[in-house]
């Protein structure tokens, strides 16, 4: 266990130096920026649904949660290393809260994801009409639907006029996206980690032989929520504004076309997945022979018919054809991954 | 004491509408385990197709009552043909693409629409209870779903069709076995339910200016109502559009539109929360 | 459309490596001017009129020989109604692109997501759409009617065929916000009277209730500066219950996007607006506009005020080009500041130098038979607002939104 940990460590060190330098020569780093960003987000959805089996419609309102509670912290503090923190913890204890009313109330699959598409909208309701001067937390106007616009961005912490911009934003978001990837990967190792792809597998099962499967799903979706709130902040340092679509149900549902593009019950896929998508957003925004949202909506129809597993998967078992010597250990889990079907499913 | 008749006449139109809007949707999920997020879009053509049938000359009555339906229900066919049946049983699979096949058809509708907000205005005069006005064709929706609701109940209690459907809802495999070929059943559910989706998105097309993406403003609603309805396909509309349209309209009269939404929304996380399988899943067990 | 096609392919083959490319290799024979607008998603109703309109500009001035013997090119994008668009777009546009000019943004929070951005670029920033005021900022100009100079119009004539007694309905969001406080001040001010504010989320669609509470209150006039397609369903549902025979309506924002022309003729009749613009307006200049554009597009139907504000915009910027004599950012801001003025389809635009706002013509309009009649016109209306509160030839440095305290 151990050595395999350490492996995943040294692996994730490499690949993401390998990016860190070969991906500014394709694009500008701002753009690059905005997709570690989202391929953040993605992988926050891909750990409660890929490896939770927690279908959550409204990953979006712990993005939009962090990226609020950074503005609002950083409009009132002036300084960004206590908001970032903020930005983090909000969405964890809002999400510990909402799965620990779900899961001990035995709420499941479609159910769960009607509360979470609820709650999603409830918030964005909210946020959406507090355009009046009497909405003020601190001395941060909410906005309503314009959003909140020019707050500290993020600074090397205690210097509050050293801003991080630019270039070396972007390898701290790629950093930060590595650091978080390699956390995931020790979360899956751990027995933590384990035991709740069992719950995933066969939740009755679990529960009878000992484990408390709620608590253990709350704590899983509390991760989850982390880890989009910090994708929030950034995004918020990135973008220098929040606006209430980054609660939208649009949003939402973006996030789960990511994970399902790029393969669930990867780690790699839901990044992927995310960054290759928006970037393809971004780059059908530059012509306008067809509608985009027309693209959109193909691209994921063909999808769930010819590919429903996503790109990893498919790559990942190509290669196992191509270049038949894996682990054995590898081979048997991809036997048992392909003869269980979908999730949820 | 007019201000309570309009009141009352309001919350009516409220369950009313969402009756409709959730009908198509109850009948797809209730029948086929399938939810089709391409509802709101459904709703959206129907109300295209109702507009472009009224600027050729037909009646509007005519274009929203039988036109609309089966235009759309005609692309609910197709849809289901070649999107849909590859996936049944694969409840988030076909979340996912129904999903899809909803951003497909705006994009769509923007390209042979265009995004400017079109509309036709309503054919029933406005009505005055004492010192008010209120909309004539609030009583022309409270009719609508009335008699849907009747419809319904008489076609699943009483004829053949009804029966069979009924059947392959409980077990599916055994109306099989009895030589119904769940294929067509669910082709033909399926064309039903997009048709009623189409007639929904007729009869309100009036009251809104209609956009491309005017469906999204559905979905979420229509989703909860049927969501929260439980197992029983019209006990739990009933209920369900009942409960959150009263709720709705108590709080939009007593404070704003803006709370009326949110205490729906409110009053729904409450109640899956305190029923977690929908209203009849714990009453009006068993009933339809 | 070609433009934008060539565009798409020039930056996908620059992906492969252009980037490393050092920037000074682009020779610049062209003068570049960006435009980044809403022509896809929700917002598109406002979006595609306004890329119409500056691409008819453009072509006009490319016609005439260009600026400074250069032509223009254009680099569009389409920001699909999302905001984060704007800001990556806004910085490929001040940062890759390096162009001379921006022009663009509709919403308010469009704006905002690049404002900064072009501001610390140094790129001359035209924002040409109607807005809530106060902006003040000396790298944007800004060529739409504000609050105030609506309000301070319609008001009185809206109250003066109507009554003293008045209710406000508008959208729940900044513009909405702040034009329902000028409406109270303007009312108050000509010894009116407000008996209700509601303020409605951009996506009601639903007025059933609010028509009823309205009739309880028992107002003489309502202005409703309500905005996009949920909220058109308002004038819908008012005529339905038939109270368009019974209590006038006014709006600074019914028409923005030709909505008058979904209202049939019995639904929008005689309702009182307030613009810069009008397809009505009948002047030789609107007249040969709109042959011009006709002859663009084919039909001259989908003209509004925000397409007009957008060619005016560009136009602007031509003119204060031309007698900078230079691209520099800062000749172009001083010629601005100069007083300058160009006469547009709507009439006369100056623009005043305190405020990067525009002095321009008002109309007061009532709807007909789906279009917009010029009752009386108001004169080089000047954005009492944001010159309340700015004033950037004494704070060139100033770089806030106002929230204006009436």
């Amino acid at each position: 266990m151990p050595r395999s940990l350490s492996k995943d460590a040294i692996t994730t060190i490499l690949v993401t130096a390998i990016l860190i330098w070969v991906m500014p020569l394709l694009t500008s780093t701002y753009t690059l920026t905005v997709l570690i960003v989202y391929g953040m987000l993605g992988l926050s959805l891909g750990l409660i649904w890929g490896f939770g089996g927690i279908l959550c419609f409204g990953q979006a309102a712990f993005f939009g949660l962090g990226a609020y509670t950074y503005a609002i912290a950083a409009i009132n503090i002036g300084e960004s290393t206590v908001p970032m923190v903020l930005a983090v913890l909000v969405p964890a204890v809002f999400a510990a809260l909402l799965g620990a009313m779900m899961f001990y109330g035995r709420l499941n699959d479609v159910y769960l994801g009607v509360i979470t598409l609820v709650v999603t909208l409830i918030l964005f309701k909210f946020i959406n009409s507090t355009a009046g001067p009497q909405y003020m937390i601190g001395n941060a106007r909410l906005g309503g639907f314009n959003g909140i616009p020019g707050f500290q961005t993020l600074n090397i912490p205690g210097h509050p006029d050293d801003y991080i911009w630019g270039d070396s934003y972007f390898y701290v978001c790629a950093v930060l996206l590595g650091v978080v990837f390699f956390l995931v990967s020790a979360l899956l190792r751990s027995s933590f980690g384990r035991i709740a792809v069992g719950i995933r597998e066969n939740e009755t099962r679990m529960s009878l032989m000992g484990y408390d499967v709620r608590a253990r799903k709350t704590v899983l979706f509390a991760a989850g929520a982390a880890i989009a709130g910090l994708a929030g902040a950034l995004f918020a340092n990135w973008a220098e504004i929040v606006t209430p679509s980054l609660f939208s149900l649009g949003q939402s549902a973006e996030i789960i076309i990511w994970c399902i593009v790029g393969g669930l019950g990867t780690r790699l896929g839901p990044i992927l997945g995310a960054a290759g998508l928006a970037y393809l957003k971004f780059l059908l925004g530059q012509q306008t022979l067809i509608d985009n949202t027309l693209i959109t909506g193909l691209i994921l129809v063909l999808f769930v018919l010819f590919l429903p597993k996503g790109i990893v998967p498919a790559l990942a078992s190509l290669w196992k054809v191509s270049f038949g010597r894996r682990p054995k250990e590898r081979i048997h889990l991809q036997r048992r991954m392909k003869s269980r079907g979908r999730i949820n499913g | 004491m007019d201000l309570i008749v309009v009141i009352l006449v309001e919350m009516l139109y409220a369950v009313a509408s969402l009756i409709l809007i959730s009908a198509g949707l109850a009948v797809v999920f209730g029948m086929m385990k399938v939810i089709n997020l391409a509802h709101g879009e459904f709703m959206m053509l129907g109300g295209y197709a109702t507009i472009t049938a009224v600027n050729l000359g037909v009646n509007i009555f005519l274009a929203m009552l039988i036109i609309a339906p089966i235009v759309v229900g005609l692309i609910g066919l197709i849809t289901e043909r070649l999107v849909i049946r590859h996936l049944y049983g694969r409840l988030v699979d076909t979340m996912l693409a129904t999903w899809g096949l909803s951003l497909f058809f705006i994009g769509l509708a923007t390209m042979i629409f265009g995004n400017t907000t079109t509309g036709i205005s309503t054919p029933i005069p406005g009505f005055t209870i004492g010192n008010y006005q209120i909309n004539g064709y609030n009583f022309f929706i409270i009719v609508v779903a009335g008699l849907l609701l009747i419809g319904m109940l008489t076609i699943l209690k009483s004829t053949r069709a009804g029966l069979i459907a009924r059947g392959a809802m409980q077990r599916s495999d055994m109306a099989a076995a009895l030589g119904y070929s769940p294929d067509r059943i669910y082709m033909a559910t399926f064309f039903c339910g997009s048709a009623l989706s189409g007639l929904a998105g007729a009869v309100l097309a009036p009251l809104v200016g209609l956009v491309p993406t005017s469906g999204g403003a559905y979905i979420a609603k229509s989703f909860i109502t049927v969501i929260a309805g439980g197992p029983s396909l019209i006990a739990g509309l009933f209920t369900s559009a009942g409960f959150f349209g009263i709720v709705n309209q108590v709080f939009t009269f007593a404070i704003s539109p803006v709370i009326g939404e949110v205490a729906l929304l409110v009053a729904a996380v409450v109640l899956l929360r305190l029923l977690p399988q929908g209203i009849t899943a714990k009453f009006f067990k068993g009933k339809l | 459309m070609s433009l934008n096609r060539r565009n798409f392919l020039a930056s996908s083959a620059a992906l492969a490596g252009a980037s490393m490319l050092p920037r000074v290799a682009m020779a610049a024979d062209t003068i570049k001017l960006g435009s980044i607008l809403d022509t896809s998603g929700i917002f598109d109703a406002y979006g595609k009129p306004m890329d119409m309109a500056m691409r008819l500009a453009v072509g006009e001035i490319n016609a005439a020989g260009g600026l400074l013997g250069k032509q223009v090119e254009v680099v569009a994008y389409d920001t699909q109604s999302d905001m984060a668009l704007y800001s990556q777009y806004g910085q490929q546009l001040a940062r890759q692109d390096r162009v001379d000019v921006v022009h663009g943004g509709i919403l308010s929070a469009s704006r905002e997501a690049i404002r900064q951005t072009m501001r610390k670029t140094k790129t001359p920033y035209f924002y040409n759409v109607l807005y809530e005021g106060g902006v003040c900022d000396r790298n944007i100009f800004i060529n739409g009617v504000t609050p105030a100079q609506q309000v301070e119009a319609l008001v009185p004539h809206a109250m003066g065929k109507s009554g003293k007694k008045v209710y406000i309905l508008a959208a729940d969001y900044n513009y909405g916000q702040i034009t329902a406080r000028w409406i109270q001040k303007f009312v108050a001010d000509n010894g009116g009277e407000t008996v209700g504010v509601d303020f409605f989320p951009l996506d009601v669609s639903d007025f059933g209730s609010t028509i009823a509470k309205i009739q309880s209150a028992g107002p003489d006039l309502v202005i409703a500066p309500l905005v996009g397609g949920a909220h058109l369903s308002f004038f819908r549902q008012w005529a339905a219950a038939g109270m368009n025979d019974r209590i006038p309506l006014a709006s600074t924002t019914l028409g923005v996007g030709n909505e008058h022309k979904v209202l049939t003729a019995e639904e929008g009749n005689g309702i009182m607006v307030a613009y810069n613009y009008s397809q009505e307006l009948d002047t030789p200049a609107n007249t040969a506009f709109k042959d011009r554009w006709a002859a663009a597009y084919g039909d001259s139907g989908a003209i509004n005020e925000l397409a007009v504000s957008n060619y005016q915009g560009v136009m602007t910027w031509a003119e204060a080009v031309r007698q900078a004599g230079s691209m520099d950012r800062d000749a172009l801001i001083a010629s601005m500041e100069s007083g300058l003025s160009i006469d547009g389809p709507a009439g006369k635009i100056t623009v005043d130098p305190k405020t990067h706002h525009a002095v321009l013509d008002v109309h007061i309009m009532e709807m007909e038979n789906q279009g917009m009649k010029v009752i009386e016109t108001l004169a080089q209306r000047q954005p009492i607002d944001t010159q309340a509160v700015c004033d950037l030839s004494a704070k060139p440095n100033d770089n806030t939104q106002y929230e204006i305290n009436i």
